[in-house]
């Protein structure tokens, strides 16, 4: 099983794009997804040594609960894009102490920040143990970075294992 | 689909007109906010809600108006989502070297310039990986 296929989620990730990408859904099409989701993760394989297990069902969930926030959080920068001055703003750089310590949940962790708007992840530390995050409006540093780690690393802590 | 031809442009419409007004709420972000670092986070904007609400107008488009189903609006947004980040990064990554070297041209925002998080480290745009963290040079 894990010498034929390495990493089963990227093989069903690499079929369901390939579906989606030639956008039919017939049998020669899912064939050739087959072969490819069978194919690439094997001859990658070398590639990602030591690689985190990931709970793909947590995942989904994480999915969702990021487009919810992406989603509540256009509406609060366009809100303060539209009515705050500038001499109101309060930018921030903020460094958040990682617990994550791969590189795949660390990346993802960054990820996240940056699509959720009003935050972008700028830079780690060279420990690795420290994530710069630039916020466009943080009146309270110390909370915004209690509600990050509380929100997104939390739940990373428990995809990656 | 059974949906009526004028709501079925309704809708689609309603989608497009969303994504457009959040393109340029970002775009407007990009002209008045201070500095570099905040300007960072009108595209940002853009790219996830402005492009959603039009890939949506486009799927919904489709699927009512023509009655075919297409997918590759969820592709361009999957890819768009995999590369924003990583752009803005880079970007905040430069003006960290640039404020660094004291470049004339490269002023620091409102928010100032980011302090070391602790006495012994620093962030990785002014100094090499530590040794045993996965960019070290050790291994490679």
């Amino acid at each position: 099983m894990s010498r034929l296929l390495p990493h089963p989620g990227l093989s069903v990730l690499l079929v369901v794009m390939w579906m989606v990408m030639v956008g039919d859904l017939t049998f020669g099409t899912l064939f050739l997804g087959l072969v490819l989701g069978f194919a690439i993760p094997l001859f990658t394989a070398p590639w990602w040594p030591g690689r985190p297990k990931v709970r793909y069902l947590s995942a989904l969930g994480y999915c969702g609960l990021v487009v919810w926030d992406i989603i509540i959080a256009n509406f609060e920068v366009a809100a303060i894009i539209l009515f705050k001055p500038n001499r109101d703003l309060r930018p921030a750089w903020l460094a958040i102490p990682l617990e994550l310590t791969s590189p795949e949940a660390i990346t993802v962790f960054a990820g996240t920040i940056s699509l959720t708007p009003g935050t972008v992840s700028s830079d780690i530390s060279a420990c690795g143990k420290y994530l710069l995050v630039h916020a466009l409006h943080a009146p309270d540093p110390a909370s915004e970075i209690a509600k990050v780690k509380a929100r997104y690393e939390a739940r990373l802590m428990r995809i990656f294992v | 689909m059974s949906v009526p031809l004028p709501l079925a442009e309704v809708i689609v419409s309603l989608l497009i007109v969303i994504g457009g007004s959040f393109a340029l709420i970002g775009s407007w972000g990009l002209v008045r906010l201070p500095s570099l670092m905040e300007r960072l986070h009108g595209p940002t904007k853009a790219t996830t809600l402005g492009l959603g609400g039009m890939l949506l107008g486009s799927v919904a488009y489709f699927q009512l108006v023509r009655g075919e189903w297409t997918t590759h609006e969820l592709l361009v947004s999957v890819f768009l989502f995999v590369t924003a980040p990583i752009s803005a990064n880079l970007i905040a990554k430069v003006h960290l070297h640039r404020l660094r070297l004291g470049e004339a041209s490269e002023a620091a925002g409102p928010a100032g310039r980011p302090a070391p998080p602790t006495a012994d480290t620093d962030w990785a745009t002014h100094e090499a990986p530590h040794l045993g963290t996965p960019g070290d040079m050790a291994g490679d």
